[in-house]
């Protein structure tokens, strides 16, 4: 098992000819994941440089390709737009790449997908996206069958279970790219394999949070233990902590990134600043210390502290 | 982004909440006939208020209330000599070019009426309190209960119901409550339609003959958005933000310079802040924070290492790089090519990983004769030992 992706997630690019959309949309085929096509409003016709058509709607697309997910490289006026789009066309699972939209667009998405599109789940904005990790041909290959990669990570770095050589995976949610990959890094380097790793994006208003994922995490099969790496701004970890507290049984790893961030300074996300004394890292640790999470002190330290809770 | 006092009231002005008389100015002499402008309009006293983003002006002398044109002078002239240091600025304090002087108004009453963005709910939250004056941070700590909380619907806006009901909950009553619910609901159209990320009036006051009236203003605006928004993005002041930070936006390079001594060099932000915080952890101080982002050319790497050493309390370098869709080698190539320009006095401890980082290791240890202050860093904990070790022992 796995969350949100699988083998059978039927994927759509909308911004597919863009220089980003077409590469990452490469980088997902040659990885394996069920690329059908995608969308660029005037392209409708023609095909991108792996042969997939393209079409003017995601409505169009949809019909033609049956996808059920949507990888959004769309720039930022317009990337609120398209993630409406996506869910009005059907599309259940929109997963949206892009960085710096407007957070008022994002409250805007939010409230309507809410009340017009509950069929439709949103990851991200300014997010590395979703991957479930597929079983590699062999050691070297980067091709892998069975998984799912709708994002932009570098998918080679993850295992799936059944070449992990504790027989064990963790379940990752992060709101950093780069952080996710050094949590994949670290708890491959342990033995351990990933069932599915979930960026949830930098920005203060976002789709899934890090509950929705726990949620998750705790009621799939593959996942012994989960890694949540949060930073500072907002009060999203605390809330997360009270809901690990009363609802989730598997070990916890936790690190929060931003401890020496100055307060009133947006460190490079969107949504990490601290802000009238709320959002710092130290509130953060002792939520989840008293929730009972095992508490990475250093970055470097995310894969042995799993393995150990995992007792591997 | 952030504005001056000074312009966050012409927006409120022009949104449609009244404000007492003021004008801007830049010398002495100007404040002078400022003074007697608002007192020709009936004043009998004013405020000379330093123009800076810092928060805490009155608390490090940059407020002063006036009761003739020569005080509001002499005053204008000393807060102009001299850099105001407030809690919130760095120890040596920030210039001030510009002052506003604000008629003064009788107070009977000083209420707190903000807007920010709530990121758990997704939406706006008006924030109000009949406890004004204040930082409504301490009333929160104090008096919780006196603060009330209404979220604003981010499609449909502030419904007047709204607005009513808050009007009586702050303890309106007559021809107040009308004033109060046009003010507000300026304000809530003045936030969606700026894209802004908070608002606040503190204080918001009543006079004793029942006036409304905004008093100072804060407004931050959602960078994001500025695309949109050129009227706001024009009004943001460059001498508030420092050089190297400027140097650092125009190579689309996030950085931000802190007091430590010890630079990176990161992709991503979320592993950068990392990087800050495993160099503490270490016994080191960063000396920034910087995300060179996922596409760093050879060009935007080179020019933040430049950026980096123009910073004199520089003694050590620490590069973290984590390559996903940017590749280690492309990053190494940069390293080198940047360390030959640029050259380096200063240690500097490289740690890469991830995609093509085999062939970046060679590329290293090639570059090992040429750079001879360079070290490798087999993780980020070797990394950050071995770069506050060379810094330590500097």
């Amino acid at each position: 098992m796995s969350i949100l992706v699988d083998g059978n997630t039927k994927v759509i690019t909308q911004g597919i000819t863009g220089s980003a959309g077409q590469f990452h949309t490469t980088g997902c085929l040659k990885y394996g994941t069920a690329m059908l096509g995608g969308v660029t409003p005037g392209k409708g016709g023609q095909t991108d440089e792996n042969g997939l058509p393209v079409f003017d709607t995601v409505a169009q697309a949809v019909k033609e390709t049956g996808a059920n997910a949507s990888m959004i490289f769309v720039p930022p006026p317009f990337a609120a737009d398209a993630v409406l789009e996506a869910a009005d066309a059907g599309i259940t699972l929109a997963v949206c790449i892009t960085e710096h939209i407007p957070v008022l667009d994002m409250m805007r998405v939010k409230k309507t997908l809410k009340s017009n599109f509950p069929h439709c789940t949103l990851l991200g904005p300014n997010c590395p996206g979703v991957i479930t990790p597929g079983i590699k041909h062999d050691d070297k290959d980067t091709e892998t069958h069975g998984g799912c990669k709708i994002g932009i990570m570098p998918g080679y770095i993850h295992t799936h279970v059944s070449q992990s050589k504790t027989g064990k995976a963790v379940g990752i949610i992060s709101r950093s790219g780069t952080l996710t990959y050094e949590a994949v890094w670290q708890t491959g380097q342990q033995g351990l394999g990933q069932s599915t790793c979930v960026g949830i994006g930098g920005d203060p208003v976002r789709g899934l949070n890090f509950i929705d994922l726990l949620e998750m995490f705790q009621a799939d099969d593959e996942t012994d233990g989960i890694v949540m790496i949060g930073e500072i701004g907002g009060t999203d970890e605390e809330a997360a902590a009270d809901y690990i507290k009363s609802n989730v049984t598997k070990p916890v790893t936790c690190f929060i990134a931003g401890r020496t961030a100055p307060p009133g300074r947006r460190m490079g996300h969107a949504g990490a600043i601290i802000s009238g004394g709320e959002g710092g890292a130290e509130s953060k640790l002792d939520a989840l210390r008293h929730a009972g999470c095992h508490v990475a002190e250093s970055p470097a330290d995310l894969g042995t502290t799993m393995s150990k809770a995992l007792g591997v | 982004m952030k504005i001056h006092e000074y312009q966050a009231r012409e927006l409120l002005q022009s949104a449609g909440v009244p404000v007492p008389g003021g004008i801007t100015v830049d010398t002495a002499d100007e404040a002078e006939k400022a003074f007697e402008t608002l007192k020709n309009d009936g004043a009998t006293l004013a405020v000379v208020k330093a123009q800076v983003h810092a928060g805490g002006r009155g608390k490090g002398g940059g407020v002063k209330l006036v009761k003739t044109a020569a005080e509001a002078k002499d005053a204008a002239a000393t807060i102009l000599s001299k850099n105001l240091v407030t809690p919130q600025t760095p120890p040596e304090g920030v210039p001030v070019n510009k002052l506003l002087i604000a008629a003064g108004v009788d107070i009977a009453h000083e209420y707190y009426l903000g807007i920010v963005v709530d990121r758990a709910l997704g939406c706006p939250v008006i924030i109000a309190s009949a406890e004004g004056g204040m930082a409504i941070e301490e009333v929160a700590e104090e008096n919780p209960d006196a603060i009330i909380k209404e979220p604003i619907d981010p499609v449909a806006g502030l419904r007047p119901y709204q607005a009513t009901k808050l009007a009586f909950a702050l303890g309106f009553t007559g021809d107040q409550v009308k004033q109060f619910k046009k003010t507000l609901a300026a304000l809530v159209a003045l936030f969606l339609k700026s894209d802004a990320s908070l608002a606040e009036i503190n204080p918001l006051i009543k006079t004793p003959d029942g006036q409304i009236l905004a008093i100072d203003a804060k407004i931050d605006f959602d960078d994001n958005a500025m695309f949109r928004q050129k009227d706001i993005a024009a009004l943001e002041d460059p001498t508030e933000t420092p050089e190297s930070e400027q140097r650092a936006q125009e190579h689309h390079l996030s950085y931000i310079q802190l007091d430590g001594n010890i630079g990176c060099l990161v992709n991503g932000a979320g592993l950068a802040m990392a990087t800050m915080d495993i160099i503490k952890l270490h016994g080191g101080e960063p000396a920034n924070f910087l995300d060179v982002g996922g596409s760093a050319s050879q060009e935007a790497v080179t020019e933040a290492f430049r950026i980096i050493l123009s910073d004199d309390n520089v003694k050590g370098i620490l590069v973290n790089i984590f390559g996903g869709i940017a590749k280690c080698d492309t990053i190494a190539n940069a390293i080198v090519a940047a360390a030959k320009e640029v050259g380096f006095k200063v240690p500097l401890v490289v740690r890469l990983e991830g995609t093509n980082v085999e062939p970046a290791r060679k590329i290293i240890e090639a570059a090992k004769a040429d750079i001879p202050t360079m070290i490798v860093g087999n993780d980020l904990t070797d990394a950050a030992s071995k770069i506050t070790a060379a810094v330590g022992s500097a």
